[in-house]
């Protein structure tokens, strides 16, 4: 068997496993985003997404091409994450975490509903959004669209790192993260840091579905609930309270779900999401905040 | 007597239940430097949170001639009031550099924050040396150094400072407290300190209001105060 081991196929796969891991990475952002922010995971973050998704059908049924649709859909995911923030998460600001879990929990089925009553429950497809031709590298071919896919969840993560770290609104929605009561001091509206927060997640997430979806051949209403468990497992494994952690644990998890598929006979497809479930465990047990999170002491 | 830039009339706060003030009055006029003592839950720290917004208070509180009893923390902030809270409010996860630059995050005015970074920086040179490092890696001292600089990155027309030597080396304390004194004197910031250690607040304030129980218990010239017997019983210890 290790005669005949094919270090092309190898290659294949970690790029194969690169592409799905970088899909879940700009989720997993979004849920480290609010994580950080509220301290709880937005359980809604993949219906969100899901209905980003759909706007973006709507928009290219109506003619947009898929890039046109990929912008303007980002941008109204924007704007409904402030709205869904604004409306359905500030009356539970000051509340408990509980709370916070449940409301977000409603608003799964609250999104979920809502597309399926816009949208009939009958399938759909997205274009593809990349050439679907090969490209070789190194004698190694590839398909452009995994690299396209590596390409641009990579690339709307470090736009908002780059957001975060170098303007004065993002040094504002950071400081307001950590310490709200200091940054309320300093004149930094905290509340809409949040609002801001959730437009930024609701947007990142919508990048994940609208990237999902061309991928398969065709897509329903329940298209981001396995990407929410993978980006969750992801995070966890990353640390759900560092981007850079939630970005190194998907793709992580994307090459070793995807190489564990396709060397381990017995898990093949089947057992991916089993998988990704067994990963949130065993980190839960051995190292609970992840590779890059911080141990949750808090100084007093 | 200097015309009132602060001036605080039967101001009461809670915490849920618990009221914390029954009614304070103070003033504290421009370019003045004003001490506020007391024991322990005498609602010192109460009522500078109560003129900053960040508890719930009623009666009436006036900044420059307009009310800010019902106004929020931020807005605040931005009339030109700057809190340095209990516990410093530094954010740990930062850099140093990053904290000033919140100092002025609701200025506008790009060059003279520039300018004012230096000239606070001037005040406090250990800082510029440790501009990239993680606020939460500082000393105490240095942190409560940082709040400082931070709060004058506002320009702030009142500085509220609470517990500023709580924790810290008599020498970093001699440190803060000269530095406080000389942005009193020099730029004429007004200060409202809340201290532990009376002797200290008494040296480096004006006039002084002893609080107890959630109640103004006396008042008057720092120096009258720290002659004052029953003060220099209770306070002073001497």
């Amino acid at each position: 068997m290790l005669l005949a081991f094919d270090w092309t196929q190898l290659a294949q796969q970690i790029v194969i496993g690169l592409a799905s891991g970088g899909v879940w990475a700009t989720l997993a952002v979004a849920l480290v985003l609010i994580y950080r922010s509220t301290g709880v995971v937005n359980f809604a973050q993949g219906e969100m997404a899901m209905f980003s998704t759909f706007i973006a059908w709507s928009l290219v049924d109506h003619g947009l091409s898929y890039w046109a649709a990929f912008l303007l859909t980002v941008a109204i995911s924007f704007v409904g994450g402030v709205a869904i923030e604004r409306a359905v998460i500030r009356p539970v600001e000051r509340a408990p975490v509980l709370t916070v879990v449940i409301v977000t929990l409603g608003l799964f089925f609250l999104v979920n509903g809502a597309a399926r009553w816009l949208w009939s429950p009958e399938t759909r497809s997205l274009p593809n959004a990349f050439s679907t031709r090969p490209i070789e590298v190194a004698g190694v071919a590839f398909s452009i669209q995994d690299l396209g896919t590596i390409g641009v969840s990579l690339g709307a993560v470090a736009l908002l790192w780059a957001f975060f770290r170098f303007t004065k609104l993002g040094l504002a929605s950071r400081a307001a993260a950590v310490n709200p009561d200091a940054s309320r001091l300093l004149g930094v509206r905290v509340s809409w840091m949040l609002a801001l927060g959730w437009g930024l997640a609701a947007a990142l997430g919508a990048v994940s579905g609208m990237l999902t979806a061309p991928a398969l051949a065709s897509f329903d209403q329940n298209l981001m609930q396995p990407v929410l468990l993978y980006a969750f497992a992801g995070a966890v494994l990353g640390g759900l309270d560092s981007p850079f952690g939630a970005v190194v644990g998907t793709l992580l998890l994307g090459v070793l779900i995807n190489l564990v598929g396709t060397y381990v006979d017995w898990v093949g497809t089947s057992l991916r999401l089993p998988f990704a479930l067994a990963v949130i465990l065993g980190v839960l047990l051995v190292r609970p905040e992840g590779l890059f999170g911080h141990a949750s002491a808090r100084r007093v | 007597m200097s015309s009132a830039l602060l001036e605080l009339e039967g101001v009461t706060a809670r915490y849920g239940p618990v009221a914390a003030l029954h009614g304070v009055s103070l003033r504290v006029g421009e370019g003045e430097a004003v001490a506020v003592l007391g024991a322990n839950g005498a609602g010192k720290t109460t009522t500078l949170r109560a003129v900053s917004g960040t508890v719930r208070r009623g009666g009436s509180i006036v900044f420059d001639g307009k009310s800010i009893a019902r106004r929020s923390p931020e807005s605040i902030a931005r009339g030109g009031i700057a809190h340095v809270p209990e516990g410093r409010g530094t954010l740990t996860e930062l850099t140093v550099h990053e904290n000033l630059r919140l100092g002025a995050y609701v200025r506008r005015d790009r060059k003279a924050i520039a300018e004012d970074e230096e000239r606070v920086l001037g005040y406090f040179p250990r800082l510029g040396e440790r501009g990239s490092q993680r606020a939460g890696t500082l000393s105490g001292g240095e942190q409560q150094m940082l709040a400082l600089a931070r709060a004058l990155m506002l320009r702030p027309r009142l500085l509220l400072l609470d517990e500023p030597s709580l924790g810290l080396a008599p020498l970093v304390v001699a440190e803060i407290f000269r530095i406080v004194g000389e942005l009193n004197e020099r730029e004429g910031l007004a200060v409202l300190v809340v201290e532990q250690n009376a002797a200290l607040a008494l040296e480096a304030s004006s006039r002084a209001y002893v609080l107890e129980v959630g109640k103004v218990a006396l008042e008057g010239e720092s120096a009258a105060l720290r002659r004052d017997e029953a003060v220099r019983k209770s306070y002073l210890g001497y």
